[in-house]
């Protein structure tokens, strides 16, 4: 009987396997990135569905690196909200993947691609289950050092000067976070987050303690694209290939932003009214500030883009709130964001891929050439503008109830105000790309290839059943689980010592 | 306590030097600035007072030790900052073939 | 003299270069080897390798560093480091635990001692080593549009 905590390196080992072996053998032989990427990331998908399941069962997990017993070794766990991060990454890359079988046909290196892919993905992956500091703050820097040279990938102006503005404030936001954790390891004389919040309770928080938490909240906020620190993310996002902006705006800026965030703030420095407020603050800013930018653009990827910055102000609202219902609403947004999201930068790759352009006003009509695309367009768009049946309404109407519950008035006034607003940008969008008359010029277009059809068809029909999560009998097992661990706060320190023994 | 405020004094001035500077290359610099900024206190912070090197030998006894753990962490930093300087400087490479100059006033085709 | 010897830095750099380059790999294979019982190891160890293959690049110009160490033979070494290394801490499963030390530690201060390190320092060398050699071959090697014509 192997022990049900093997699983929890395989999520690190197995991508950067994948990374290396396409590295050293897909520039020989053609058809191996493809088909080792798919295969490796079917069983990514798997190992955190069947995560969930290990989750139910033992309850929290607990590794121990080279069995060295934390806090001397490096120590992994899998708790609620680890797993919730695993199953949203891990199904996402798996629906890009499959997508840029077909996408990336059009760029000569695409092992390259591959091998950047898999080593982001193995360093988000290990952004979530390590829970030691020192250990995080390395998978987080391979995950933003292999999104850096993605959003450059395909060496034109425009990519080059957004990727370098992105690698220069994402540089300097590890800076923040790396003089954090020295902070802090000075304070503590650990590294091990469980430890770290064991110590930090028994000496009291000080003076170091707010310096600590501000540098963190700089250096997230950037991961994050919370709107002070928001300004590499309009370029980034659209300038990278697709796939690669779909895994950003989808995946990355949560786990590198906002998984980190919450996991510092709430287990190992504890939550403070002082840092519920930022946060409130923070994220209806971002809400207002991204949604009024979205409104103008004309560019569909810098649209999306803009949109992400106001979804994450969601985000961080219903997180910063601090009662259980507001952690949830959060949670299930970041949930349901990751995938209508990814699917929207899905479809706009598709347009791209079928038009050869980004501007709304040159396109039109292309729902009766493309109608997969057309469709789970809509469907994604219904999703984040919070239509009844799709996901995204349910959790909007979670953070909004959650505020006013709360008692603040004005925070549910602005989430409701900027979720019209954002119903009345997609709406735009959808009518100048997919309704009206077919324009002249784009009367030979095609639809995509198949593979790009199913991954978009896959995204589409979560955010059909994303509503299912809030049923009693799933909800327990999935996003309770989550809500659970930020909800007992510094009481992690206690159940992961106590699971190390 | 003055060398940890002149460590961060370091930093302040990798971040004014990334953020006032027009050259591309001037803006590396200033990155690799704030990093060793950082590096360095790490470091500090790893010092004892009378302490000694921490290198395990036959015939030493395990004494007044600096704390060996932070080297390590400085080491892995180092390595990173590695990564991402030839990733910058790389990118700043193709930034010059494809504008001709190293001005951001007049790389600017995003906007905002 | 013939075209081979104009291209690269003076007779004198050259003939201090081919003196000295042996010794400074000589000098990090040691460094790699010795890892596990004194300062150094797999990191260090693997820049003084990059460096004399630099070294010898700098003073003989491109060719004939490319010609000991291909930029395809530097990017597989490294792959192959990073597998092996990967290979190693996916053996320690063997012992139950991902990075286990699952050979015998030996006797300490030795040089076969301290069970799988000094394999992880083989590996870590190949990986920096022809990792490095291949970041600065790339950033010599890159050729502007312009330049091409």
């Amino acid at each position: 009987m192997i022990a049900a905590s093997n699983i929890i390196p395989l999520f690190v080992a197995l991508p950067l396997a994948a990374a290396f072996l396409i590295s050293l053998l897909g520039k020989r032989i053609k058809r191996l990135p493809d088909a080792l990427g798919v295969l490796v990331a079917l069983i990514l998908c798997g190992l955190s569905l069947l995560s969930v399941r290990l989750h139910n069962i033992h309850g929290i997990l607990t590794y121990s690196a080279g069995a060295w017993k934390p806090p001397i070794g490096i120590g992994m766990v899998l708790d609620g909200l680890s797993v919730f991060m695993l199953v949203t990454v891990n199904l996402v890359a798996f629906c890009v993947v499959v997508y840029s079988v077909n996408y990336m046909e059009k760029f000569t290196a695409k092992w390259k691609f591959y091998t950047l892919f898999f080593l982001m993905l193995g360093g988000m992956n290990g952004v979530i289950i390590t829970g030691d500091m020192f250990n995080f703050f390395v998978f987080l820097e391979i995950a933003a050092v292999a999104s850096y040279a993605l959003v450059a990938f395909g060496t034109e102006r425009q990519e080059l000067e957004a990727a370098f503005k992105y690698a220069v404030m994402g540089t300097v936001g590890s800076l923040f976070i790396l003089l954090g954790i020295a902070f802090l390891y000075s304070y503590t004389s650990t590294l091990n987050m469980a430890d770290m919040s064991s110590v930090l309770a028994q000496k009291g928080t000080g003076n170091i303690t707010l310096m600590v938490s501000v540098l963190f909240l700089m250096g997230f906020g950037l991961k994050a694209a919370l709107v002070p620190f928001h300004a590499w993310l309009p370029d980034a996002h659209p300038s990278a290939p697709a796939p690669i902006s779909a895994m950003l705006s989808g995946v990355l800026i949560k786990s590198l932003g906002i998984y980190a965030l919450c996991r510092i703030f709430y287990n190992v420095i504890g939550m403070s009214p002082a840092i519920s407020s930022i946060l409130l603050f923070l994220g209806t800013l971002s809400m207002v500030v991204g949604g009024l930018l979205a409104i103008g653009q004309w560019d569909f990827k810098r649209l999306l883009a803009y949109s992400s910055i106001s979804q994450i102000g969601y985000i961080i609202l219903g997180l910063g709130l601090a009662t259980p219902l507001g952690i949830l609403g959060g949670l299930f947004h970041l949930f349901n964001h990751s995938v209508f999201k990814s699917l929207l930068f899905l479809n706009s790759g598709a347009v791209e891929y079928a038009t050869g352009t980004r501007d709304l006003q040159k396109m039109g009509g292309l729902a009766k050439r493309m109608p997969v695309t057309a469709t789970t367009a809509m469907t994604a768009s219904m999703s984040i503008a919070g239509i009844p049946p799709f996901n995204g309404f349910w959790s909007k109407l979670l953070i909004i109830i959650a505020a006013v519950q709360a008692g603040r008035y004005g925070y549910a006034f602005w989430a409701v105000l900027i979720s019209i607003l954002t119903l009345a940008m997609y709406v735009r969008a959808m009518k100048y790309a997919f309704l009206g008359s077919l324009r002249e010029g784009l009367s030979r277009i095609k639809e995509v290839p198949l593979f790009m059809k199913l991954s978009m068809g896959a995204l589409a029909l979560i955010c059909l059943a994303g509503g299912l999560l809030l049923i009693p009998g799933i909800n327990e097992t999935f996003l309770q689980g989550a809500r659970d661990v930020l909800l007992e706060g510094t009481e992690y320190a206690a159940t992961v010592l106590k699971g190390i023994k | 306590m003055a060398v940890y405020l002149l460590c961060l004094v370091l930093f302040s001035l990798g971040l004014y030097c990334i953020l006032r500077k027009r050259n591309i290359i001037k803006i590396i610099v200033g990155v690799i600035i704030a990093e060793y900024a950082v590096n360095l206190f790490f470091i500090l912070v790893a010092y004892r007072m009378k302490g000694r090197s921490p290198i395990l030998s036959p015939d030493a006894e395990i004494l007044n030790m600096v704390d060996p753990l932070p080297h390590a962490l400085v080491l892995t930093a180092i390595v990173i900052g590695l990564a991402t300087t030839a990733l910058l400087v790389a990118i700043a490479m193709r930034i010059y073939e494809k504008y001709g100059t190293f001005d951001i006033t007049k790389i600017r085709e995003l906007r905002g | 003299m013939s075209k081979e010897h104009e291209k690269g830095m003076s007779l004198i750099v050259k003939t201090i270069t081919r003196l000295t380059v042996g010794l400074i790999l000589l000098y990090g294979i040691y460094i790699v080897l010795h890892g596990h019982v004194s300062p150094g190891g797999g990191f260090a160890g693997g820049v003084i390798i990059a460096l004399s293959f630099i070294h010898l690049m700098l003073a003989y110009g491109k060719e004939t560093a490319l010609r000991k160490l291909s930029k395809a033979a530097a990017s597989f070494f490294e792959s192959m480091g990073a597998i092996l290394f990967l290979g190693i801490a996916l053996l320690g499963f063997t012992g139950g635990y991902f990075f286990l030390n699952f050979i015998s530690k030996g006797e300490p201060f030795k040089l076969f001692s301290a069970g799988i390190i000094p394999l992880c320092n083989i590996a870590i060398c190949l990986k920096v080593g022809a990792g490095l050699f291949a970041i600065f071959v790339a950033l010599v090697l890159l050729k502007f549009d312009s330049e091409k014509r």
